[in-house]
């Protein structure tokens, strides 16, 4: 068992470091490249926290919508190659479900401040 | 080397790269005569990175277009000296500096080019209808990519990448049932043409660069590329680069002589960017994990793929 602190706190502290000391003394295109570098620590973190759990989600959503078994990647060749030959299409029950929900999971680690993301995730409240 | 467009130039300063591009570099420097300082532009691709997107017509073939586009009224920056292989500096071309704003993200959004962005859909559609009316006869450099082409050449590149993804199947399903009839004659695309090839001032339209991937084909890709999610820099419900809406886009190609598409066929052209977008963005993945460029912007921009797959689902399979 590794000792803590855990490597999202590790993580976290390097993209403070990134923005909150060192940006503030780098301009031009190092601080371009800071800020890249500070968002894909961001990135790394979200991963670590929401992965492992989408990664699952999306193998049991697969799962049922093919009646069959395998690693996430074999039943997403499995897919394609059904939704290529047309046994599956928009129309077929579930897919669309499945669709929108692995690719909202994609988002939330990748880019959650995407405005087509955040339009669905967060839609706006009602007055 | 400089002496060749301007005799008597005494030498360089303040050089420096300007960030952006992650396979090209550009940097501004000036140029000094004795009596007076020019401000210009370098594109150079190192030699490392020619020919990696076997798509791209090449620094010397941009240079000539740009030519035609400037004959053309097209608002392009005038190039000044075509790099040779004595310069050894690579491929490229050195070119008019024009000052203003290329951030898309500024373009959409800054309060400084709001006066700017009320008319600057219908100006893209304008200039967009020039570049479509370039004679195409002396481009015999360029692909011919009529919209068959393209889109099998896109299911190759998907093919090629390899990663099974369910939403980009499924939009090649979509778009298969609705491939645009071949047009009688193929036009000068730019194939490149959204904010962030675009130099922009406080009053509008200074100038259109990054004409890289131009190609022979159907006109309305350039219409549709405008409109892809990717370029709007958060401002979604503006579809022409953030700044404006279909119909001012289609408006301007028709005022500026071009035969305004229907929303179908700009549709498909649409979706058909994400897609194109979607497998360019998939592809930096084996660029930064074979080491041939391991920069950190490679491997962020390997994982904006999502964002095409919630942009290609909201046009193909809406919710609610």
């Amino acid at each position: 068992m590794q000792d803590k602190p855990p490597p999202d706190e590790i993580l976290g502290a390097v993209a403070r470091l990134m923005r909150e000391t060192l940006l503030p003394q780098t301009s031009g295109r190092s601080a371009f490249l800071l800020r890249v570098a500070a968002n894909a620590v961001d990135l790394v973190q979200r991963q670590i926290a929401l992965a492992a759990t989408s990664d699952d989600e999306e193998r049991a959503r697969l799962t049922s919508l093919l009646q069959r078994d395998g690693e996430l990647a074999e039943l997403n060749a499995a897919l394609c190659a059904a939704v290529e030959s047309r046994e599956i299409g928009g129309e077929t029950p579930g897919l669309a479900e499945h669709l929108w929900a692995t690719t909202l999971a994609k988002l939330a680690v990748d880019q959650p401040n995407y405005a087509a993301y955040r339009r669905l995730a967060n839609p706006p409240q009602k007055d | 080397m400089l002496a060749r467009a301007r005799p008597g130039t005494n030498g360089i300063r303040n050089l420096r790269r300007l960030s952006g591009g992650a396979t090209q570099e550009t940097w501004s420097f000036e140029a000094v005569l004795s009596d007076s300082v020019t401000p210009l532009i370098l594109r150079r691709a190192p030699r490392a990175f020619q020919g990696e997107e076997r798509q791209a017509i090449g620094l010397p073939a941009e240079a000539l277009l740009i030519g035609l586009a400037h004959e053309a009224r097209v608002p392009v920056p005038k190039i000044e000296i075509v790099l040779q292989p004595s310069d050894d500096m690579g491929e490229g071309f050195i070119a008019q500096f024009i000052d203003g704003e290329t951030l898309g993200g500024k373009i959409a959004r800054d309060p400084k080019f709001a006066e700017a962005r009320k008319a600057l859909a219908h100006a893209c559609g304008a200039t967009a209808a020039r570049i479509h009316a370039i004679p195409t006869e002396r481009l015999t450099m360029l692909k011919r990519l009529p919209p068959r082409t393209r889109f099998d050449e896109l299911f190759r590149r998907y093919k090629i990448d390899g990663t099974p993804r369910p939403v980009f199947s499924l939009a090649f399903a979509w778009l298969r049932e609705r491939i645009p009839p071949e047009p009688a004659s193929l036009k000068l695309v730019h194939g490149d043409f959204r904010n962030g090839n675009l130099i922009v001032g406080p009053e509008g339209l200074r100038a259109v660069l990054d004409w890289e991937l131009a190609h022979l084909g159907d006109p309305v890709e350039d219409l549709g590329w405008m409109c892809v999610g990717s370029w709007r820099f958060g401002e979604i419900g503006k579809p022409a680069g953030g700044f404006g809406t279909r119909e001012e886009l289609l408006a301007g190609y028709a005022a500026g002589g071009g035969t305004a598409p229907s929303l179908e066929h700009l549709a498909y052209w649409e979706v058909f960017g994400s897609l194109n977008w979607g497998i360019m963005c998939s592809a930096m993945a084996p660029v930064f994990t074979s080491g041939l460029d391991p920069s950190i912007e490679r491997a962020m921009i390997a994982r904006r793929v999502s964002e095409t797959e919630i942009d290609l689902l909201n046009h193909i399979l809406p919710r609610g």
